[in-house]
């Protein structure tokens, strides 16, 4: 069993994963912001590979991507400083990117590498499921890594229970039409989710896009497994001095 | 399998480049066009609209015009193709007009689009004028400063033109925020594509759109010189939409000598060119596999051209399978050269081409043609919205 799987056997309910960007706010930030998230009730975390045109992400995430860049993060130097990840970081680790900095890298390469460091999964929105099924999915199966498919408002049925069975690990589900950040209010999106539900899908389900604070987190936990939270704590780190604080002080205001 | 050059395969592969690398929020509007784009445009109805617009509202046929001054200098028979009489002034309308039928038929209210030079952005602008629907081009903000004539031009035509501020500020990343509008609003909007670059259908859907380029040149090369075929068709590429138009035709055609002539910028070697064949590797782009001037790492790197429509870091996938494969010759002319190109045509021939079309001129020397050789040049624009650029190198 892979640590997403025990974690979602032990826990069903308001499970909470964060999103931050591999070497944001500063390089060597990544491990430090992972072990506070731990250490602060994030039960899974979602890191992210910074890429110069991170389409399905809104200014937000392209802004600490810009600057994770600039830092001088790669997808070497982040599995350089993930090397002893798992001496200090027992929660999930997902890592979510696009898939041209990873096809430079080389796709078995990456997969074996990330495998070797500890990290369970991979979010890649812009792998559709057709090379999936025909090129990638068997890598990527092959080091034992899940893979996480995104299903919008917008999927029908068909497409959702495909891309369920698919997925291993969780379903990403999209909480509306939109790029991450967006200021579009958090609608609990509440018949969406119960109807994703109504599904019996395979996979647990978190809720991304537009989940914020306490009020959005809760309101997405209710008919989902949990949620994802990304822009609001990337924000929350802009010009922090103690990353560690902030962090602890971020997910204070979601939790409690 | 016999293969062809123009045309992709079923999950819109040309040879290893293309595909559909889309996130699934893009999902249902992309599926929709694939799932209806061919039945759309073949439509009898549909057609008869499409051949009277391209007929009475864009101008065409446009000429293909025997450059006499040209032919003799370079010892061949030299075509122009005048696709700078079009109306807006350049080649793109060919392909707003057809997507903008489309995006009627699909029930769009609302149209999006990004622009480099603003030549796309004045064509879609003009169309969504003529067919009354709601307009936003996007634009990077340093197009906007070098392009002013064509930011009027779209505002006076009832756009909204929103600037891109992120990354680079041009093209690639008004392209970026277009498809972000496009997640943002998955019901109503259309976004109109102005090159054969983006996630499959759209690089084989504009390049139908623009094929009736080629079309009108074998029609009008029989008519002059009793030949359909030329030696050599010769087209300035970027992304390459007027590219993909004047070799549709022709491109399976293994007489024909396809030239597509990228922009060098500085200098191929310099740091600041645009030259995505010589300088880039496979990568993924907006929704494409194609080529891609990017990092070791895989970021994308920032090109640099004199000219806006052809500062962009990919290239269709159509012409990286043109190539790969050898069948497409690729050049590049450099900032000067194309400017000294613009110069020479205009007091050759009279005629005043865009920036980007300057670059197809500049390297006619390095086809080494001969007598019996008849090129076809795709004069894609016109160069009124390049004169702030020409005048300072009077």
């Amino acid at each position: 069993m892979n640590r997403i799987e025990e974690l979602f056997q032990r826990k069903q309910r308001n499970v909470l994963n964060v999103y931050v960007t591999a070497g944001y706010p500063n390089l060597n930030d990544t491990i430090t912001i992972m072990q506070a998230l731990e250490a602060n009730g994030a039960d899974l975390i979602e890191l992210g590979m910074p890429y110069s045109d991170p389409l399905a992400d809104g200014p937000v995430i392209q802004q600490s991507s810009s600057i994770a860049i600039a830092n001088g993060m790669t997808i070497e130097t982040l599995f350089a400083q993930l090397k002893d990840l798992r001496n200090s970081v027992s929660v999930p680790v997902i890592l979510m990117g696009y898939m041209n900095p990873v096809l430079q890298y080389g796709f078995e390469k990456f997969c074996a590498d990330a495998a070797a460091v500890g990290v369970d999964g991979l979010i890649l929105p812009d792998l559709p499921e057709y090379e999936f099924e025909t090129e990638y999915g068997a890598i990527i199966k092959q080091y034992g890594l899940d893979f996480i498919f995104l299903v919008t408002p917008e999927t029908s049925e068909e497409r959702i229970k495909k891309l369920d069975s698919l997925s291993s690990g969780f379903l990403y589900a999209v909480s509306s039409s939109s790029t991450t950040g967006g200021d579009k209010a958090f609608s609990p999106v509440q018949e969406y989710l119960q109807r994703l539900q109504s599904y019996h899908l395979h996979n647990p389900v978190l809720v991304g896009f537009g989940v914020k604070d306490k009020a959005s987190f809760e309101a997405a936990a209710a008919y989902s497994n949990g949620a994802i939270i990304g822009s609001a704590f990337i924000k929350s780190l802009d010009g922090a001095a103690d990353v560690t604080a902030a962090t602890k002080a971020f997910l204070s205001s979601v939790l409690h | 399998m016999t293969t062809s050059y123009k045309q992709p395969n079923a999950q819109g592969y040309y040879g290893k480049f293309g595909g559909a690398y889309i996130p699934e929020m893009l999902h249902q509007n992309v599926e929709e066009l694939r799932t209806r784009y061919l039945d759309i445009m073949y439509e009898a109805e549909f057609q008869k609209e499409f051949q009277q617009l391209l007929r009475d509202y864009v101008g065409r046929p446009t000429p293909l015009f025997l450059a006499e001054r040209l032919s003799k200098e370079f010892g061949a028979t030299i075509y122009l193709k005048r696709e700078d009489l079009c109306h807006t002034g350049a080649h793109k309308i060919n392909n707003t007009v057809g997507q903008i039928l489309l995006a009627q038929r699909l029930g769009k209210k609302r149209i999006i689009a990004e622009t480099g030079a603003g030549q796309h952005g004045v064509a879609t602008a003009t169309v969504c004028a003529l067919k009354g629907l709601e307009c936003i081009v996007y634009m990077g903000e340093k197009d906007i400063e070098r392009q002013a004539p064509n930011v009027a031009r779209m505002k006076m035509l009832g756009a909204k033109v929103v600037p891109a501020t992120s990354g680079s500020k041009t093209l690639k990343d008004a392209t970026n925020e277009a498809i972000r509008d496009w997640i943002n609003n998955p019901n109503d909007t259309h976004y109109i594509i102005g090159s054969v670059v983006g996630p499959h259908p759209y690089p084989d859907m504009v390049a139908r759109f623009q094929s009736v380029i080629s079309e009108e040149i074998r029609q009008q090369l029989k008519a002059k010189t009793g030949s359909e075929l030329p030696t050599h068709v010769m087209a300035c590429v970027g992304g390459g939409s007027n590219a993909a138009g004047a070799f549709y035709h022709f491109v399976d055609e293994p007489t024909v000598k396809i030239v597509a002539v990228e922009a060098a910028g500085h200098g191929v070697n310099t740091g600041m060119s645009a030259a995505t064949t010589a300088l880039g590797t496979p990568g993924i782009l907006h929704g494409s596999k194609s080529l891609l001037m990017q990092t070791a790492d895989g970021q994308v790197v920032e090109p640099h051209s004199i000219s806006a429509g052809l500062d962009y870091p990919g290239i269709g996938p159509m012409h990286a399978n043109l190539f790969d494969t050898h069948r497409g010759i690729f050049l590049s002319a450099t900032d000067d050269q194309a400017l000294e190109a613009a110069f020479h045509v205009a007091k050759t021939e009279g005629i005043i081409p865009a920036l980007e079309t300057a670059h197809a001129f500049a390297v006619i020397d390095q086809l080494k043609l001969s007598s019996t050789d008849v090129l076809v040049i795709c004069l894609s624009g016109r160069g009124d919205k390049d004169l702030a650029t020409y005048m300072n190198h009077m």
